[in-house]
């Protein structure tokens, strides 16, 4: 039985574009980011409150352990403010690796039974943890605008670049990590491992100078290779460098924006296609081994 | 293997195509390692043995579906039929051979797949009307009608997790028989509701039919499938083992001659049709004698398919 290719019109089904599709699929991606926000506090009489609740909690947490407790209070200026701004990088990061680790799995049901663009999934935990990363960036701003912010255009820009590398970065260990996850349930793991050694992995609680001087020369380039730790950098840059006294005192490491940033959003690149790559070449197994 | 002969036969051509299997091949994986740990100490061991025990679904299958027919997947079960919906609707790839298909299939499949307990009715009827490929513009033009025709209209604001089964399906179902896919895949969900919410989704089904609509149908309900389609392809154990005219195929799944198959059924047929008109008489007789104008309520296997 030899069939000719028919010369029009006809497609093999489930052939994922990737960000494409999801594009244009707009209207379901809305869908989707508005039921996540829904059913994420359902049943709770604070609601959305707690997204605020959360980060102010592990943001006294850490202050008094860090800045009272070791004496970082007074060996960083505003490390209130310094301490925050890592914080919600690493907060975004965290929720966006975390759970889009996990969507695959977790839309087995579905994705079992209807054919619809996989990658919906991840990119819609994006969005959702964009919606909680704003409510933290006002109070970031807020505690900005009080000890003296006063931001150029190259720290704004710092900021969004920042946003920028930790989003790609976030969504590529995610689409990697959920597409192990499908075959290796040990992935799930190994994530909340990762995201927590991360906030110790990046300037978060200490400052970038300390890997330098504590540790030998190698570990201080393999430590800023870390697109996590120029992110936070680069909010440190934006966010709590401008509120600075003595801004000759503290500085952001050498080759930060002009080295490092653009090396980040190279690494977050190439990571982000290796993980589309595998993504879409695993997709098609995904329905026979939920 | 018998060749198809419907009614469409002589004046088809490539472009009437809507979906195209050729040499459709899947294997399963039974038992699976789940454990990195499992899989590294066979790798290290130098991959000996099986890591995997493997099991054919789908055995080179090939055939041709047209524009406008309605085909019947008929099988017992573990024979492979829901495998091939799931391939043709895209879930799942195959291993090797090639599926071509118009550009949107959806349907009838597990109906309420993309319904979530927290949401209310109305929330679910979007976020499943757009997961079958619905955009906002049709589910707002539809929502009444999905709404009507699931009879729950009181409760669409209410969150699902609080409605009873037959409601869910019935919203579910509501839902999925709005959409207008190019082809319609049915798997298995006609057994929905109630009695009188089953006939209302089946004459639903047969209206798609009568207005031309492909159709691909799982179902163990031969009778039903005889209704509805007018092609049946049977397989058994992943292979396609007849392809033709529904009658052939149900009676291949019996093990009866087909003139029998077909008799019965159409005599099944006729008898249903005196019923409805007698009944129809028998109202219109009441009626007349409480001296009411009788307006007989609208079937389309008395009054023929209604325009549009």
């Amino acid at each position: 039985m030899d069939i000719q290719a028919p010369t029009t019109h006809l497609r093999p089904p489930g052939q994922d574009r990737g960000l494409r599709d999801v594009f244009a699929n707009r209207f379901l991606l809305r869908l989707i980011v508005d039921k996540e926000i829904q059913i994420r506090y359902r049943g709770t009489v604070l609601g959305l409150l707690w997204s605020y609740l959360k980060p102010g909690v592990q943001f006294l947490v850490f202050y008094i352990a860090m800045g009272v407790f070791l004496d970082l209070n007074r060996g960083i200026e505003n490390f209130a403010v310094y301490l925050f701004s890592g914080i919600v990088v690493m907060n975004l990061f965290s929720e966006v690796f975390g759970n889009a680790s996990r969507s695959v799995v977790a839309n087995g049901g579905l994705l079992k039974k209807i054919y619809l663009p996989r990658q919906l999934f991840p990119v819609s935990n994006l969005l959702v943890a964009f919606i909680h990363f704003v409510p933290q960036l006002a109070i970031l701003l807020l505690a900005c605008f009080l000890t003296g912010w006063h931001p150029g255009i190259k720290q704004l820009l710092a900021v969004l670049v920042g946003t920028l590398i930790i989003s790609l970065f976030s969504l590529a260990l995610g689409m990697l990590f959920t597409t192990f996850n499908v075959f290796f349930r040990d992935a799930e793991n190994i994530v909340d491992l990762l995201i927590m050694v991360s906030t110790w992995a990046s300037p978060v609680l200490y400052m970038w100078t300390m890997v330098r001087e504590k540790l030998w020369d190698w570990v201080y380039y393999v430590y800023m290779l870390n697109p996590l730790t120029v992110a936070v950098e680069l909010f440190h840059y934006g966010f709590w460098f401008p509120t600075t006294d003595n801004p000759q005192i503290w500085h952001i490491p050498p080759h930060l924006l002009t080295g490092w940033t653009p090396l980040a959003i190279v690494t977050s690149l190439i990571l982000y296609f290796l993980a589309d790559k595998l993504f879409r070449s695993q997709e098609g197994n995904f329905a026979q081994e939920l | 293997m018998s060749s198809s002969t419907t009614r469409h036969t002589p004046d088809r051509t490539e472009a009437d195509l809507a979906i195209r299997v050729s040499h459709m091949t899947k294997e399963f994986v039974l038992r699976h390692t789940r454990s990195m740990k499992e899989a590294f100490v066979w790798l290290v061991k130098g991959r000996k043995g099986d890591l995997t025990a493997k099991f054919t679904a789908l055995n080179d299958v090939s055939f041709d579906i047209y524009d406008g027919e309605t085909v019947a997947l008929l099988g017992f079960n573990g024979s492979g039929k829901s495998t091939t919906l799931k391939m043709i609707s895209g879930v799942m790839n195959p291993d090797s051979g090639e599926i071509l298909t118009r550009e949107k299939v959806a349907g009838l499949i597990e109906v309420g797949a993309g319904f979530h307990p927290d949401l209310t009715g109305r929330d679910n009827v979007y976020l499943n009307g757009a997961i079958l490929g619905m955009t906002k513009e049709e589910i707002d033009a539809k929502f009444d009608d999905i709404v009507a025709f699931s009879e729950i209209a009181e409760f669409i604001d209410t969150e699902v997790k609080f409605y009873s089964s037959g409601m869910y399906l019935r919203l579910a179902f509501s839902v999925a028989i709005h959409t207008d896919p190019e082809v319609f895949l049915v798997d298995e969900i006609l057994s929905v509701g109630d009695e009188p919410f089953q006939k209302k989704c089946i004459g639903r089904i047969k209206d798609l039919v009568r207005r031309g609509k492909t159709l691909v149908v799982v179902s163990h309900d031969l009778g039903l499938v005889m209704d509805i389609c007018e092609r049946g392809i049977v397989m058994d154990h992943g292979t396609k083992v007849f392809d033709g005219n529904v009658y052939g195929a149900v009676a291949h799944m019996r093990n009866q001659p087909e003139e029998d198959v077909r008799r019965e059924h159409e005599e099944g047929l006729a008898r249903a049709l005196e019923d409805k008109r007698r009944k129809r008489e028998w109202q219109a007789r009441e009626a007349a004698e409480r001296g009411e104008q009788f307006v007989p309520q609208y079937d389309p296997d008395l009054d023929g398919p209604l325009a549009g």
